[in-house]
């Protein structure tokens, strides 16, 4: 007899970031269709300001969770912990920022409309869902939907470029997604259940000749080649460089911040909180994927000579430090005092997805004035035609060099900071080695900008609204780098996550 | 602890400049010459604060003085520290000094006067950096100032130097970098470790960590070791100096002063307060290496500076030569040497300012470094001849200037523990003379041919400018001791340290004996 169904309690207002998020990406579908044209620019801000209101809510629902202690949502599916509101409230920013830029971007082109918007706020729920997943297919439903709009986002501009960058991702994606099926699959073949919490107390209260470890490994194994194809972590990295340089830039800008933040926060669920009795298992692998995301990124970087690319593999140097956090993680993962990895790679992500859509902001705006060219000409002389944005391009810049008052210096002081108080050396001495290779690529951005001779002598136009995407992330780069407390005083609570 | 410390002086000292350069980053853009008065407005104050801290400076005291302390980032235990003793005194001092007359007395290698502004931004960013650098007390604090001060000087390289100025500053940036990545591991696990072994919570304090932590003896030498390296790139010490000579030639006039004058200091200074201070015993373990790469660097580089066509690459291949002795004073560990160390710390800054200065005024007026296009320039300019000779009379270590002082210390200080190194050292002081004089004499002897004949003799400005240089070579070469009675009690404090922690004897002058003539005075 088939048991009853028994519908699930739900606490509507912790998922209002979501609801918010659906409703202004269906709104805006809606009665977008309905009514004519909207006047310029404000698709974007209604767009900016749906993710911004979710973001707001976010942070009264962590106030919450601060007090009542972390939980579980609709019947263990979605967790409700600070973990999630802090990835909520990242995805949330950059999907703003990102709202802001994509104006000028498509503005006069068939893409102008309502479409577009929607796309972006149902991907960012799909990555808030990933950072709040307590169940496996959960975070699978959370990757789908961030995904399949971001292959349409790819793909959204008619040119060979675009078209190619779309094609490739989404046949690299879903091949990644199956592996990752895969491997919930085996998972929950060993652990007989794919809520993290269940397999944790499975884990908990077998030992290991009880349950089929095999097939955990196997899954285990599966996992990580997913979601380290999700992260851009080498050698899983390859589609990123031509995704990243075909993909329209606010695309790119989007992929590198929300899409990373999503994919390590699912990563740091499924390893750190749903696995922490095999992270000796999985510590390993996640070193060797370090070292090699950091050695691969920064020199692969310096190489290049089209700017997204370079942006591109420093992304994926940006994977290897975070994945030098979830190493550290993985030392004392599940104990109750379980370092600060977590934590830093949440900083991390949290400071990388502003500056990297600062950073593609600017590009956006320097090579639609050099005709869509992404070479690294195109940059020559910003500083004579329009020294303010070159200053913000510097800051941007050496954020993520991590030069001290930045706040990407703050972030990889977090990382390696955790990282050497699990006596990692060797790990935090190869991402900072790797680190001053990669600032040669940052360097050579900045000597175009500021010393080259000027290939073009009419300055760039700075669409308003991209304008203050620049300012917001500039600013926030340099009031974080310098007074790094405001951030840091919120992320204690992130190490108590529920399951 | 002072007692007129109510005034946030070091505070003061970092933050009035860091807030200069904010100010000349915002003054009209059509108005350049705004952006020098601000400048020199910040630098002179910041000067004249230096001088006052100078005089209040309580000179029998080895403590920090002028202590200011601030948490800053609770949640890491680091705080906004800042103390000055004797060792870093003169430092601070020489920054303050040396910036207004680099700002007021050098004109920026300009093609288009609007971009005055961002030079001047840059420089004051850079006095900022270089004196929070000499200040700090707190680990995370020095990274921060250290490593910042990287990019004012790649941008003042890179934007305002000659012909091959990218490349240097890019190749300055990059090999700096890479020493800080291994210092910020370092200072990371000493953190870490400290507070496994004694300490019991995590700081990033100095004094707390000096003074608190024990480490193993391998622990603590890899610690050690992590520090050394980015000090070692930057004093630069024997063979990580590659950087130096472009930085310095392809430098602006006003970069090669101050990255001669205190940016190399901050290596040496570094090895003496975090190296020695922190890691007593991996510091004595590893000093045959230290001598022997501090000889090296005597050596080569006055051998190098022999070799060079160009006059600024001959005075940058001379800083290497001089900065040896700086580590190998420092490595010599006694109070003498110790002391000479830090004197000339000063007096390399001070002279070789100098002489950067000068070969700047002899770029500007002939458009040429190369000894071979000069000649007989003292028949046409001999009070500008006369200048030069005194400073670089001072780099020589000719008695009576202040390089000889300095020098003189170091080699007496450090015969007691090492000899040999000190042996082959003292030919260094041979090759300086021989190097320079040669140069002087090729450049200033002779008959000045046609296109010297027109050289123009030394001016006002620049007269006054190289005045406060000359008075304090001379000051300090008759008249060492208010210098040498400030930064002794801080040393003798630091001898000290290392005394309690490894069980080091420090040699007395008086207790050498003839028939030891095989010992290294162990």
């Amino acid at each position: 007899m088939p048991e009853q169904f028994i519908a699930p309690s739900v606490d509507w207002f912790a998922l209002s970031p979501y609801l918010v998020m659906v409703a202004g990406a269906l709104g805006l579908l809606v009665v977008g269709a309905l009514t004519p044209r909207w006047p310029r620019g404000l698709y974007s801000l209604v767009s900016a300001l749906t993710a911004t209101s979710a973001g707001v809510l976010a942070v009264f629902i962590w106030h919450d969770v601060a007090e009542s202690g972390p939980g579980t949502l609709v019947g263990g599916a979605l967790a409700h912990d600070a973990f999630a509101q802090f990835v909520t409230v990242a995805v949330c920013l950059s999907t703003a920022l990102v709202a802001l830029v994509t104006d000028a971007e498509v503005r006069g082109t068939v893409l102008e409309g309502p479409e577009i918007h929607a796309l972006l706020l149902a991907a960012a729920t799909g990555a808030m869902v990933m950072g709040a997943s307590n169940d496996l297919i959960v975070l699978f439903l959370g990757l789908e939907t961030l995904s399949l709009a971001l292959y349409v986002l790819a793909a959204s501009e008619r040119t060979a470029a675009g078209q190619e960058a779309g094609m490739k991702y989404f046949i690299l994606g879903g091949l990644a997604s199956a592996v990752l099926l895969y491997g919930i699959a085996l998972l929950y073949g060993g652990a007989r259940s794919t809520n993290l919490g269940e397999i944790v107390a499975r884990f908990q209260s077998t030992v290991a000749l009880e349950r089929n470890d095999s097939l955990v490994l196997a899954g285990l194994a599966l996992l990580i080649v997913g979601l380290g194809f999700k992260v851009a972590a080498a050698p899983f990295h390859v589609w990123s460089p031509d995704v990243y340089q075909g993909a329209p830039t606010h695309v790119t800008a989007f992929m590198a911040s929300v899409g990373k933040v999503a994919a390590f926060a699912a990563m740091l669920r499924v390893l750190v909180i749903a696995l922490p009795f095999h992270r000796d298992d999985w510590r390993p692998v996640i070193w060797v994927l370090a070292i090699a995301s950091l050695v691969v990124g920064s020199m692969l970087a310096v190489v290049q000579s089209d700017v997204k690319r370079m942006l591109a593999f420093s992304s994926v140097s940006h994977a290897g430090f975070l994945l030098v956090g979830v190493e550290a993680a993985g030392h004392r993962a599940g104990e109750p005092l379980s370092g600060d990895g977590l934590e830093s790679v949440l900083v991390y992500l949290s400071l990388y997805s502003v500056l990297v859509v600062g950073t593609f902001a600017i590009v956006t705006v320097v090579c639609r004035h050099a005709g869509g060219s992404t070479d690294i000409s195109a940059f020559a002389g910003l500083g004579r035609r329009r020294p303010v944005l070159a200053l913000a391009l510097t800051v941007l810049l050496l954020a993520q060099a991590g030069v001290p008052l930045t706040s990407g210096f703050v972030a990889k002081w977090g990382v390696i900071q955790s990282a050497v108080a699990e006596r990692s050396y060797a790990i935090a001495v190869i991402a900072m080695v790797s680190a001053v290779i990669a600032a040669f690529l940052y360097l050579r951005i900045m000597v175009s900008a500021w010393l080259a001779d000027p290939s073009e002598v009419e300055p760039e136009p700075v669409p308003v609204m991209t304008g203050v995407a620049i300012a917001l992330a500039a600013v926030v780069t340099v009031v974080v780098g310098v007074y790094p407390e405001l951030l840091l005083g919120w992320t204690d609570a992130l190490s108590s996550y529920a399951r | 602890m002072h007692g007129a410390a109510d005034f946030p002086l070091l505070s003061m000292l970092v933050m009035v400049p860091a807030i200069g350069s904010l100010l000349v980053a915002l003054s009209p853009r059509r108005r350049p010459e705004y952006a020098k008065l601000i400048a020199t407005v910040t630098s002179v104050g910041v000067g004249a604060m230096s001088v006052w801290m100078l005089r209040a400076f309580d000179s029998h005291s080895g403590d920090f003085q002028f202590v200011s302390r601030h948490p800053w980032i609770e949640s890491w235990g680091i705080s906004w520290h800042l103390g000055v003793d004797g060792i870093s005194l003169f430092l601070v001092v020489l920054t303050g000094v040396l910036f207004p007359l680099a700002i007021v007395g050098i004109d920026p290698h300009n093609d288009d006067p609007r971009r005055d502004k961002p030079y001047f931004a840059w420089l004051l960013l850079l006095e900022a950096g270089v004196m929070g650098s000499f200040v700090s007390l707190d680990l995370f604090l020095f990274f921060v100032f250290f490593e910042i001060v990287l990019v004012p000087m790649y941008f003042l390289i890179g934007g305002w130097g000659y012909e091959g100025r990218v490349g240097a500053a890019t190749k300055f940036f990059l090999y700096t970098m890479l020493g800080s990545a291994f210092m910020l591991v370092s200072i990371l696990a000493t953190v870490f470790i400290a507070s496994a072994n004694g300490l019991g919570r995590i700081t990033f304090d100095l004094i707390e960590l000096a003074e608190g932590a024990s480490f193993a003896a391998s622990t603590g030498r890899w610690l050690f070791f992590g520090f050394a390296i980015a000090f070692a790139v930057k004093v630069p010490v024997f063979p990580l100096h590659t950087w130096l000579p472009d930085a310095h030639t392809q430098a602006p006039t006003a970069g090669s002063v101050v990255l001669a004058g205190v940016m190399l200091k901050l290596g040496t200074y570094g090895f003496l307060r975090f190296g020695l201070y922190l890691f007593p015993e991996a510091a004595r373990w590893s000093r045959p290496l230290w001598l022997t790469l501090a000889v090296i660097g005597i050596i080569y580089g006055a051998i190098a500076a022999t070799m060079q066509g160009d006059l600024k690459r001959l005075v940058a291949y001379s800083s290497v030569a001089h900065l040896g002795f700086i580590v190998l004073g420092t490595f010599a560990f006694t109070s003498q040497a110790i002391t000479g160390s830090v004197m000339q710390m000063v007096n390399h800054g001070v002279s070789t300012g100098a002489l950067f200065l000068m070969v700047g005024m002899i770029y500007e007026r002939r458009h040429t470094r190369q000894i071979a296009d000069l000649r007989g320039l003292q028949h046409v300019a001999p009070v500008f001849a006369a200048a030069f000779t005194v400073v670089m009379l001072s780099s020589i270590g000719v008695p009576g200037l202040n390089g000889f002082v300095g020098e003189y210390l170091i080699l007496i200080g450090s015969f007691l523990t090492a000899r040999w190194w000190v042996v082959v050292a003292a030919t260094g002081v041979i090759l300086a003379a021989l190097y320079l004089l040669w140069a002087y004499q090729r450049v200033f002897h002779g008959e000045p041919d046609e296109e010297n004949r027109s050289f123009p003799e030394l001016r006002w400005r620049e007269g006054m400018v190289l005045l406060p240089f000359i008075g304090i070579i001379v000051f300090t070469g008759i008249y060492p001791k208010p210098m040498l009675e400030r930064i002794e009690p801080a040393v003798h404090d630091l001898i000290e340290h290392v005394s309690e922690r490894t069980g080091y004897v420090e040699p007395q002058p008086t207790a050498v004996s003839v028939d030891d003539g095989h010992g290294e005075g162990e």
